[in-house]
């Protein structure tokens, strides 16, 4: 392949590196994510590109090197490009999400097979688990679902950010994301112990506990609220 | 990693640590607060806004960047569009899918009504995934509802409209149970209680969190219901101008493909608008917290529809945005991580500010810290910033406690070879979040008819200043209390015949003012950060190819 003449420095501090969209070449300076490599290139995102920090996973993407044809998992936004990066927007893959009534589900494992029965083909080959950008155990997980520990599932799937490239990758296409989803919605409805403290306020608010001291709060003039306001007492915050 | 100079001036805060442990700088009193404000918040920097010269808010003050888009020009011509053309016809039309457009469209759904949510990125991609510290609800039994109005009011300093931060105050504990009810899961001790922390500004433990991804907790549920539950929705196909009835009442939008840039016509009884922030305006240059699809667009949407604006000369930056590392610049450095006790430090490693004060005080304290006490640290790229020193958390609450509050940030630094265990994070104001919007009331209703708005395109429930942790409560609260009246007002309204006169009248006025040639096409839609090639372009192919980020014919 023909590489471009280096392109001449504008500022000499700014070290240049190759890489490569799709196969062509480019030259970036270093220290971008792969998101605001494509940027620098030119390339206006529409798709891909959400939250820009690294919690929305719309931006997951798959890259290797130009002597490594490995693949690499990770998300634009937060990995920063490296001299050599051969890097692709992903496909859109769509993927299998049960529809469900939380209300009329039940927290167990007969439920989550229900919902998602080829939960039983996993045969633990642990892709999932290797292309998580958020380093999640991903196959661990999945067996906790099979064996219903929803509790185990939700501890573990709580970070996820739902980019879907543990699906792309499951050769029995799977959708942990989804799955764990499920699991999370279950134990914060039914298996999470209840507030009782919540409840009570609840109650007391509803009862207008509160409504007389609010309206007469609302009616007061400024500089006395201001003065009730500098002289609240402060709870330590540990 | 950080670079060797900055290492040793962590070597002093490391030394100071002993003695900050031990030292509570007092909070300032409101005479204290007035000075540091009006000198070094970037609100208070009078050249950077501007009166607006035509609409409801004529005469007032907004940003430049904003004054602009406000002022823009329509991306739509109405001669060349055909109101006959109902591509969809529903009850209530939700625009924006962030919490408080996910909220509305599940409220507006169960009372009834028949539901389109559109939204301009992927179902959730917006601020409120991003939020991580958490949501504030006054339900432990040492605090109560009139303390949350307390501190709200005083985080507002006393500007926000009464009734509601009564509305928001009064509905937070059933938000809270409303989302768990959901599936959400709070972080909660062994018996049960909720897991709470304070927050800056408020004078309880009251904000409730998901590990420090509660805003992705609460997200990832919402749009599962909202899947779950069949409400049709539209992704990648933002509303670029509303439509109006004869009666001069919200009676619809119209949608853009971005991809394809196809319209579509919506007709709907009643319109939410839920379109969120505008951080990535980067109001006086800075970075921002916001995700890519925030740019104000209800906000401009529902000035050309007539709706009244509230406090759009106010903005809040946060005061822990990333400085260092490059990459990150701008992102958030949750206010967590203040509440978990980590203090902030100048190059030297003293204290300068009470962590806890409002967000307004602790930005423009940094600011002073930075720009006239010249107490920053340099970053390699020229940014600027002090420490946040992190591993104070492990510190006083016990090792571990970092690693399971606040994994993301973790995370997040560990990409760059910081472990904010052991080394503090160098952090900057960066610009988070719209105080104010569209005027509501209780119901989310606006000045036009037909019009609702709830979350951060609002305006009033925060006054001038928003706290920790009251924006995503507002979501939920004024979300739901919106949808549910937008079923209701729909139940009701007899429809009259579409019309763009509205449009055609706003272009005339632009006209008129002088305005129409100065004036980008609004909304923005996407801000554009991909590098400009130079301009090679015959003169001749100007007119033909498209300003601003989608082509419309
Ligand atoms: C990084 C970060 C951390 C935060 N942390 C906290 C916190 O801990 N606690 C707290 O209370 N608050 C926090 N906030 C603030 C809070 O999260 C936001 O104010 C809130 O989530 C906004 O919700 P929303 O539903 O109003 O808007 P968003 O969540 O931004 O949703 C708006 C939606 O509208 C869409 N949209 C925009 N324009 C159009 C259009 N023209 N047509 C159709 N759709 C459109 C967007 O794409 C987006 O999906 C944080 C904000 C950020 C950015
Ligand atoms: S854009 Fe949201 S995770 Fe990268």
């Amino acid at each position: 392949m023909v590489e471009k003449i280096k392109a001449k420095q504008v500022e000499e501090q700014v070290k240049m590196i190759n890489i490569y969209i799709m196969g062509k070449h480019y030259q970036v300076p270093e220290g971008l994510t792969i998101l605001t490599a494509m940027e620098y290139c030119g390339y206006r995102l529409i798709r891909g590109c959400g939250c820009r920090a690294g919690f929305c996973g719309a931006c997951a993407t798959v890259f290797n090197f130009k002597d490594d044809p490995q693949l690499r998992y990770d998300l634009a936004c937060q990995k920063t490009v490296e001299p050599d990066m051969y890097l692709v927007q992903i496909p859109f893959f769509p993927a299998a999400k049960a529809l469900y009534n939380l209300e009329e589900i039940e927290p167990d494992v007969e439920q989550i097979l229900a919902l998602y029965p080829d939960l039983v083909t996993c045969f633990g080959c642990n892709n999932c688990t290797k292309t998580c950008p958020q380093e999640l155990e991903v196959m661990w997980f999945m067996s906790d679902a099979l064996r219903g520990d929803i509790g185990e599932v939700a501890t573990k799937s709580f970070d996820c950010v739902m980019c879907g490239l543990c699906a792309a990758r499951c050769p029995q296409g799977l959708v942990p994301y989804n799955v764990a989803l499920l699991c999370r919605r279950l134990y914060g409805r039914y298996l999470a112990p209840v507030s009782k403290h919540l409840e009570d306020r609840i109650a007391e608010i509803e009862a207008g506990k509160f409504d007389a001291e609010l309206e007469k709060l609302e009616k007061m003039e400024k500089s006395k609220l201001q003065k009730l306001y500098d002289e609240r007492d402060i709870e330590p915050a540990y | 990693m950080y670079p060797l100079y900055m290492e040793e001036s962590i070597r002093k805060v490391e030394a100071s640590r002993g003695k900050r442990l031990k030292e509570t700088l007092s909070r300032l009193t409101g005479e204290e607060k007035t000075p540091l404000l009006k000198k070094h918040h970037p609100d208070f920097i009078g050249e950077s806004m501007r009166e607006l010269l035509v609409g409801s808010n004529k005469g007032d003050r907004t940003p430049k960047e904003m004054a602009d888009l406000l002022e823009g020009n329509s991306r739509i011509n109405p001669d060349k569009i055909d109101l006959g053309k109902v591509d969809y016809d529903v009850d209530v039309l939700v625009i924006g899918c962030g919490g408080a457009g996910a909220s509305a469209a599940l409220l507006a759904q169960e009372n009834g009504a028949k539901v389109l949510l559109v939204t301009k990125l992927r179902l959730g991609d917006a601020n409120t995934v991003g939020a991580q510290a958490g949501i504030q609800a006054a339900d432990r039994p040492n605090d109560s509802p009139i303390i949350h109005y307390l501190d709200t009011m005083g985080g507002g300093r006393f500007t926000n409209i009464p009734e509601l931060v009564e509305a928001l105050v009064k509905d937070a504990p059933s938000a809270i149970k409303w989302l768990e009810t959901l599936g959400v899961n709070w972080d909660k001790e062994p018996d049960g209680s909720l897991h709470e922390l304070s927050g800056g500004g408020a004078s309880r433990r009251r904000l409730h969190s998901a590990r420090d991804y509660t805003g992705l907790e609460e997200m990832r549920v919402l749009r599962d219901e909202i899947k779950c539950r069949q409400i049709d929705y539209i992704e990648f196909a933002p509303a670029v101008e509303l439509i109006l009835d004869d009666q001069g009442r919200v009676a619809g939008a119209i949608l853009v493909d971005m991809e394809a840039n196809e319209l579509s016509l919506v007709r709907a009884k009643a319109v939410v608008m839920a379109t969120g922030g505008m951080g990535r305006l980067h109001i006086q240059g800075f970075p921002t917290t916001n995700h890519y699809g925030a740019t104000a667009d209800g906000l401009v949407l529902a000035y050309r529809a007539g709706a009244e604006m509230i406090f759009i000369d106010t903005m809040q930056y946060h005061p822990t945005g990333v400085a260092y590392p490059t990459q990150i610049l701008g992102q958030l450095v949750t206010e967590k991580v203040r509440t978990l006790g980590a203090q902030l430090a100048n190059v030297d490693g003293e204290q300068f500010i009470m962590p806890l004060e409002p967000r307004d005080v602790v930005a423009s304290a940094i600011i002073r810290e930075c720009q006239e006490s010249k107490k920053g640290i340099e970053t390699p790229t020229g940014e600027v910033g002090v420490w946040l020193d992190s591993p104070m958390i492990d510190i006083i609450r016990g090792e571990g406690t970092i690693a399971g509050e606040l994994p993301a940030m973790v995370r997040q630094f560990a990409r760059f070879n910081i472990d904010i265990v052991k080394e503090p994070m160098l952090v900057y104001p960066t610009l988070h979040y719209q105080n104010g919007g569209i005027k509501i009331d209780t119901n989310g209703a606006t000045t036009v008819p037909g019009l609702l708005a709830a979350g951060e395109v609002g305006g009033g429930v925060h006054g001038r200043n928003r706290l920790i942790g009251n924006s995503t409560l507002d979501l939920f609260v004024f979300g739901r209390r919106a949808g549910k009246a937008a079923a209701e007002y729909a139940k009701k309204v007899k429809p009259g015949s579409l019309t763009l006169d509205h449009v055609r009248q706003w272009q005339a006025e632009l006209k008129k003012a002088g305005l129409a040639d100065s004036r980008p096409i609004s909304p923005l839609l996407l801000p554009n950060y991909a590098r400009q090639p130079h301009d090679y372009l015959p003169d001749y192919t100007k007119p033909t190819l498209t300003v601003g980020q989608v082509k419309i014919a």
